[in-house]
Formats: C-alpha cells, structure tokens, sequence
C-alpha cells in the first residue's frame, strides 16, 4: 500500500509517496539521497541514524516513514553547508572532535537537540543527553568540549 | 622448539605484491611535470623493500598546470588522521601550501600498491618514502627552473611553490608555470636530503582535520552511500552457527516472485532488491534448515581447551639461567592470566559497493586494504587484476577488523551473477558474527626478585595471543619468553570461530599480563611500582617517557594498595613507547569502575601532526576501556551471543575520564607508530589501579563488576 507523506525535510516541502511502513533511515539515504545519516545498530541503541524531528532528536533507524507526515525533518545536510558551517558543525571541525566521523552526523544532530532544549547545557548534562550515541575511535572528551563551545556561541537561539 | 623468523616489523600476511598498472599509472598523467628519479633515502628504501613500495617515486605525487599538487597513497583514511598529515609530509617536503595537497587515497587504479592500513606503519613506512619523493621533487623543479632562469641551484629558494633568486627575489618561477610543458622526465645528480627538522614549516605543528568539513555536513563518502542508477541492495542467507551445516533449504515461498533477485550459487543464497528492508523481508521466507553440533566451548570453558591444544612454542627471545633465576630469588610468583575474545565493532559495519562496468569489476569497500581486495576479488571471480579496481571510500573505523573483506566479495560475486550494481551492507548481527575477534588467550608467567627490587627471573609463555608485545623491556638477568601460536589466527580447531588482528594486535593481552606480574612482584616487596619499574629498567626511551609520565601525573611513591585507586602500566608497540598512568574509583558496593583521569607519556619519535597524535592517543584511552571493563564475546560453540550493543558494551560518554597527552619532543629520531601503542596497556593500567584502590588483583579481562564483587569477597 503505497501512501503519500508530507513533510518539511530541511527547510524545503517534501512529498513522497512509498509505503508507510517503511523505516524513515533507509526512506531518507535511498529514496531521498541523503546518506548523511547512518545506520550503526538497526536498533536504536547507537544514535548514528539520528535526525530532528520538531527539533527533537529521533533514531530514524526506529521510526516508520507516517512518523513525520506533517513535521518538520532536519538531517545533517539541512543544518549547514561547507561555505556556511551550522555553529555546532563548526565547532566539531574547529575542536577536531571526530576520527572516523561515522558516528558524527548522529552526534551533531543530538547535540543540535540538545541545545534546542537547553541552550546553555553543563557538561554533566551534554554527557547525559549525549551517553546513547556511541562513537568508537573515542572523540567523546572532543566532542563534548565541542558542544561546550557551540553552546557559547550560540547564546540568543539557534 | 621453532625459531623466530620474524623482522622487527609487525605485518599482516599478504601474498599478493604487485604495483600500480603502468597503463593505469601513465593514464594518470594528461599534463604537467612527472619526476623521475630513482634515489631514495635509505629509510625511504628500506620501508620501499619491505613493503614493496615501487622504485619509481612518479607513482607518488603529480603536479598539476595550476600548481595543485595530488598525492597518491594506498593507505585508507578510517579516521586515523593520514590524510592530514601525509599532506603535511608532502607540502613540506616539496614547499608548497598545505592547502595545496589533496590526497587521492586506497584507489587501486591510481595510487601505488601497498599492502594494507594497519601495524601503524603508515607515518613510519609510507611517510618515509612519501617524504623522499617530495624531496626530490623538490630537487628536480630546482634544476628545471635553474636551466630556465640560468641561475644555480645553490642561488635558488623555494616558497609555497615559487622558485625564486636569493639575491634577487622577483627572479621567480612557480612550480605551475614550470609543470606548463606537460611531462618531463629527468634524473637528479645530486641525491636529494629531507629537510632538516629545525626548517619545518609543516611538519610538527598541528593541523585540524582536513577531512572534518566534508564530515560534518554529511559530505563524506563512505562505502554504503555510493549511489548508481539500477542498484540494489543484497541480503544473504545466514548460518545459525559458524559450525552449522545447511542440511536443507525451501526457497519456494520466493521463487518467481518478480520484483527480487533471487541467487543461489553453491553456498551462497541471497535476495536482491532496491530497498533492503523488502529484500529482508523475502529473505526471511526463506526456510532453512542446519545441522548444528553442540559444542562445551563457551566464554569459560575456552581457556582450558586453547592450553589442550597448545602447539608448540616459539622462542622469541632468552637470556641467562632459569633455574639460577629462580635460586636467587627471595620473592617468587607464578601466575596465569586470561583474556577473553574482543570485537572490533567499528561504527560502520562491513560495507561493499560492487558493479561491473565495461567487463571491469569496480569496487567500493569500507577496507583497510584495497589491493589485497583487488586480488582476492580477481581470484575468485577469475578476472584478471587489471579489471578489478577498489575505489577510493572513507572508512568508518577499522582497527584491523576490516582488513578481512567478506562483504566486499559477496558484493562483487552477487553483481557479477546478476548483472546489477550490488550492494552488500552487513547489519550490526552480521558484523558481530563474521568478525574476526581478537582471540581469547592465556599467558602463563613466572617470576622472581631481590628484597631490593631487582628481578632475578622472567619465565613467560604466551598462548594464542600472538608475540607482538610478548618481549619484555626490563634489565632481567635470567629470562625467556616463548610464544605458543605466534599469531592472531590460529589452526582449525583452536578457536570456534574467526580472529584476527585488533588494533595493537597481541600487545593488549601481553601487556596485560607483564605489567600486572611488575606491579604484583613490587607488591610482594612493599615497592612503589614506579620505583621498582626504574630498579629494573636500563632502557633510555623507557625510562625518559616514565619520567615523563611521573612528572604529568605528580606521581608520588605508594605502597599499593594505597587506597588512592592509582595504576601504572608501560608498553612497547610500532616503534613508539608509552607510559601510562590513571586515578580510579571502586564503588565496592556494586563493583563498579570509574575511570577519573588518565595520562600517557609518548615517544614516538617524530610528531607529524602534534594534535593528531594526541587525538590517537586519546582514542587509544578511550577504546581501551572497553576491553579493559566490560568487552566479552559470549558465545556456544559456533553461535555468537552478543550480536548487538545492548549485549556487547562498548565505552561511552560517560565512561571518558579526563585525558592528558604528553609527546615527548624528539624530532630528529625516526617517526613511529601512533595509532596503536597507547591501548596496549589500558588493561594492565586498570588492573594495577583497581589494585591500589581495593586491593583486589584480578588475573582476567575484562574487568567486570561481577568479576570485581567476586574478588572483593574472596579477599574477606
């Protein structure tokens, strides 16, 4: 049964007419192109699939597609371009704070959340709201001095 | 007893030495200056033998009309940093702008053959030879512009590729305007000299990422997102058990279903279509059914069975008397230690990309060695070499798990049975059953010492974890270390399933057992374990990168335990040495470990990259703890228990204690390893620290809670 979904998918409308049931990741890296978001796990325990839906972050890997009809989707393409970085890639670049950078484009979108709720989070806070996204060359100490330095910036909104 | 055959160097096996393709390498070059010399440095040399790098240094760099710089390398970028500071070698070298390399990295049609990304050989082997061929380089375009300007060399400088008159700077050519009549070749006179470390613009300060921008947005290639017109996704029919037999297969409930592939070729079943998910779900009607042999090896039975079937021994190395040895010591312990198997569980599973093309086979694979993929893929599917080409991909972490390429040739078999671009992308269960884990292993050690410190005997023999690391570095009179099954991989028989090398291979386990013994023994006299690492040490490097680790630290002397949770741990691996120290905390009501902060003191000779070194280091710390706390395959025979992180707990957020880095600054010795040498004692470092806080020693990795409340009660 195929069924059309509406939905904002980085700042522009999107329409897509699949089969609902489909699971949004592989919706979004094949039928959409947008292959910045990775599959780790399949079950929601490693957070490198992680979008923004209504600025929440979500395991795309543990949502079907009518998940979003009607919401707002950001990947790690719609948050900034390499001309114009978004502060928290930024700051990732400017803190060196991946290796293998697999697991980042989930790390910027949970840290990208995260900063939505609270703009100016402790690091006992970063650390709680960033422990399910694992990365497995070790950049976690990186990465949390990055969303520290994001935060910063970013005082007055996203 | 066997000899040990093996060179100093720490290799992979690989049978298939072969260079870039003349065709292919000469294709490569439309336009500007090609160097031809055949002079290299002898440490160029040397890593040119051994790792079977081509003479013809054309094969490493070209420049382009506007003055571009390309520089090719077999290494693979799996987040290790290479791709940043190979340019950083390469910009210096030959004096251009950093931001004028680009490095074109693993693509078996254009970079020069090399056997694999792992033994942290790329800035200690490849950087050599990499460095000699921008010297020279540099050397040629010298000449070329002296001919043109009709002024000597010795009147001529270079800067960020303009070769300009001393005495008269606006004299001047660029490296473009003399690459403008295409391709040159030409033999230097003069051999040409690396650059003398107090002139480096490049090499030694830090350099972020290059590869960040393109990570950050999502840019960044890796093999599960090459994306071509008419491809499909491939999931395969998979065994309960590596030791499961296929007695029967109904393949009927898919047959002639018309919007899949189905494959069956001798083993391998496999159900094509555009979207994984409903290749999935067809593959799931597939009914199969196995013959499974039950198996008593499990996670506590394997150490009994790897020292029943035990080979025999290779000496590794020796020195004086045993018996002596042990008559002259007035504190004497035996011990034995475990290691349990350990996967690499990259963030980005095993993934392949895999399309014929005009009767080429080209490949897109996350692999740590593509020309070993090329030749594997050519073999099996009976193509000739010339027509497989791996292309260039970022890879999402490896640490020795990807240079076996199962995937890969699934891809390639698949597409090549259906005619369809294919793509192969292990799901995580898949990646946890085809790993090939680092194997379970056990070191059985005894030793002896003076009331004073002094050990009098070193008796050590290591089973099944390999030999890298097995030797030890302290001034021991009566010592031998043999290593029973000198490899990661072993005979059919000895493990259930596959292993191989994870990063730092054998070191880890080795390490683990050496430094634990060290601190044990010091225990045993009442020592402070740094005191007693100094009264036995009469190597330099290790004693100035102790020294160095001490003063980082502000370690003062402990009678362990002191309560104080402090551990301390040396190793030796790639070249690099390393000293370790941490401050813990055991919450002895549920054995639970927090690591507080760790430093590590580093010779690695040569910094190329300051930051990433550092960066290395830090993720050494980090992945360490893994298995050092919680990593455990658990498993029944062939069958594999933990197929997911929920089962198999690797480090997180709020696991990372606070690290700090100190790289000794020693730029005139060799550059070696440093992707490696930091985890190796992250085990021992643990063990030692967890001692000092609660007076537990434990003799098994990893160092669970469960195992922790264990001691704790056996002690009371």
């Amino acid at each position: 049964m195929k069924d059309t979904i509406r939905f904002e998918l980085n700042n522009k409308p999107q329409e897509v007419t699949i089969d609902k049931e489909r699971t949004l990741l592989w919706v979004l890296r094949n039928d959409l192109d947008l292959t910045g978001t990775k599959y780790g796990c399949g079950m929601g325990l490693c957070g490198a699939c992680s979008v923004l839906v209504d600025n929440k972050p979500v395991r795309s890997c543990q949502v079907t597609a009518d998940f979003v009809d009607g919401k707002k989707v950001v990947t790690v393409e719609g948050l900034g371009t390499k001309d114009k970085l978004h502060p928290v890639q930024q700051a990732f670049v400017d803190h060196d704070a991946l290796q293998c950078g697999y697991c980042t484009p989930g790390m910027i979108i949970t840290a990208t959340g995260l900063l939505y709720k609270n703009p100016s989070p402790t690091r006992e806070e970063i650390i709680d709201a960033m422990d399910e996204n694992f990365c497995r060359c070790g950049a976690y100490t990186r990465i949390i001095d990055a969303i520290q330095a994001a935060s910063k910036k970013m005082k007055g909104g996203i | 007893m066997k000899k040990n055959n093996n060179n100093f160097i720490d290799l992979l096996d690989s049978t298939i030495p072969k260079g870039m393709g003349r065709r292919a390498f000469l294709k490569r070059f439309s336009g500007g200056v090609v160097i031809a010399v055949s002079l290299m440095d002898f440490q160029a040399l040397e890593a040119a033998v051994l790792q079977e790098y081509p003479a013809d240094l054309n094969a490493y760099l070209s420049i382009d009309k506007d003055g571009r710089v390309t520089s090719y390398t077999g290494k693979i970028e799996m987040g290790q940093g290479v791709i940043t500071s190979l340019a950083q070698m390469i910009a210096e070298e030959l004096d251009v702008k950093f931001s004028d390399v680009e490095m074109i990295m693993g693509d078996t049609d254009l970079c020069p053959y090399d056997r694999g990304t792992w033994g942290s050989l790329t800035t200690r082997m490849f950087g050599p030879a990499l460095r000699s061929a921008g010297a020279e380089a540099r050397a040629i375009l010298l000449e070329m512009a002296s001919e043109k300007m009709n002024v000597p060399v010795s009147e001529l400088s270079v800067n960020e590729g303009i070769v300009f008159e001393v005495k008269n700077k606006q004299n001047k050519l660029s490296y473009a305007e003399l690459a403008q009549g295409a391709r040159i070749v030409k033999s230097l006179k003069n051999k040409p000299v690396l650059k003398d470390p107090k002139d480096f613009k490049i090499i030694g300060k830090s350099h972020l990422k290059v590869d960040s921008p393109d990570k950050v947005t999502g840019g960044a290639k890796y093999a599960g997102d090459i994306r071509v017109p008419g491809m499909v996704f491939a999931k395969i029919l998979r065994p309960p058990s590596h030791a499961a037999k296929r007695i029967k297969v109904d393949v009927s409930a898919v047959q002639g279903v018309k919007e899949i592939d189905l494959i069956q070729d001798g083993d391998l079943i496999a159900v094509l279509h555009e979207d994984p998910e409903v290749a999935e779900k067809y593959l799931n009607n597939i009914k199969a059914e196995y013959d499974v042999p039950t198996s008593g090896l499990n996670e506590n039975t394997i150490f009994d069975h790897l020292m029943n079937v035990a080979p025999e021994g290779t000496l590794i190395s020796e020195g004086g008397n045993l018996t002596e040895g042990k008559k002259g010591a007035e504190e004497y312990l035996e011990a034995k230690f475990l290691d349990g198997y350990v996967a690499h569980s990259p963030m980005e599973p095993h993934t392949a990309m895999a399309m014929m093309e005009n009767g080429k086979m080209k490949v897109w694979a996350s692999t740590q060695n593509p020309f070993g993929l090329k030749s594997i893929i050519a073999n099996e599917l009976k193509l000739q070499e010339e027509n497989v080409q791996v292309l260039q991909v970022f890879v999402g972490g490896g640490f020795g798990g990807k240079s076996s390429n199962g995937q890969a040739v699934e891809a390639a078999k698949l597409a090549k049975i259906s005619g369809k671009p294919v793509m192969v992308a292990w799901t995580r269960r898949e990646e946890f059953f085809y790993d090939t884990f680092r194997p379970a292993a056990v070191i059985k050690i005894n030793s002896g010492c003076k009331k004073d410190g002094k050990l009098t005997l070193w008796d050590y023999g290591v089973y099944f974890a390999g030999q890298r690391g097995a030797q030890h570095f302290y001034d021991i009179p009566n010592h031998k270390t043999v290593a029973y099954n000198s490899g990661w991989t072993a005979e059919a028989g000895a493990h259930p399933f596959a292993t191989g090398a994870w990063r730092a291979p054998s070191n880890n386990t080795n390490s683990f057992a050496r430094e634990s013994q060290i601190n044990i023994m010091a225990a045993k006299i009442g020592m402070d374990p740094v005191e007693f690492r100094f009264k036995n040490l009469k190597d330099e490097r290790m004693i100035r990168t102790l020294k160095a680790a001490v003063d980082k630290f502000g370690w003062t002397s402990i009678k362990s335990p002191s309560g104080k949770g402090w551990g301390i741990a040396c190793g030796v691996d790639a070249g690099a040495y390393v000293a370790l120290m941490a401050k813990i905390n055991v919450d002895k009501s549920n054995g639970k470990v927090v690591v507080e902060r760790v430093v590590v003191a580093q010779d690695m000779g040569l910094v190329i990259n300051p930051q990433g070194a550092t960066i290395q280091a830090e993720g050494c710390v980090t992945m360490g703890l893994g298995y050092a706390l919680s990593e455990d395959i658990q498993f029944a025979g062939g069958e594999i228990h933990n197929r997911n992180f929920d089962s198999y707990e690797i480090p997180r957020f709020s696991w990372t204690p606070k690290i700090e880095v100190e790289l000794l600054d020693l730029p005139y010795e060799p550059a070696q390893g440093g992707g490696e040498p930091a985890i190796i004692v992250m085990g021992a470092l643990i063990a030692n620290a967890i001692y000092d806080a609660i007076g537990v020693r434990l003799y098994q990795m990893p160092m669970t809670p469960d195992r922790i409340l264990k001691g704790l009660k056996n002690k009371n």
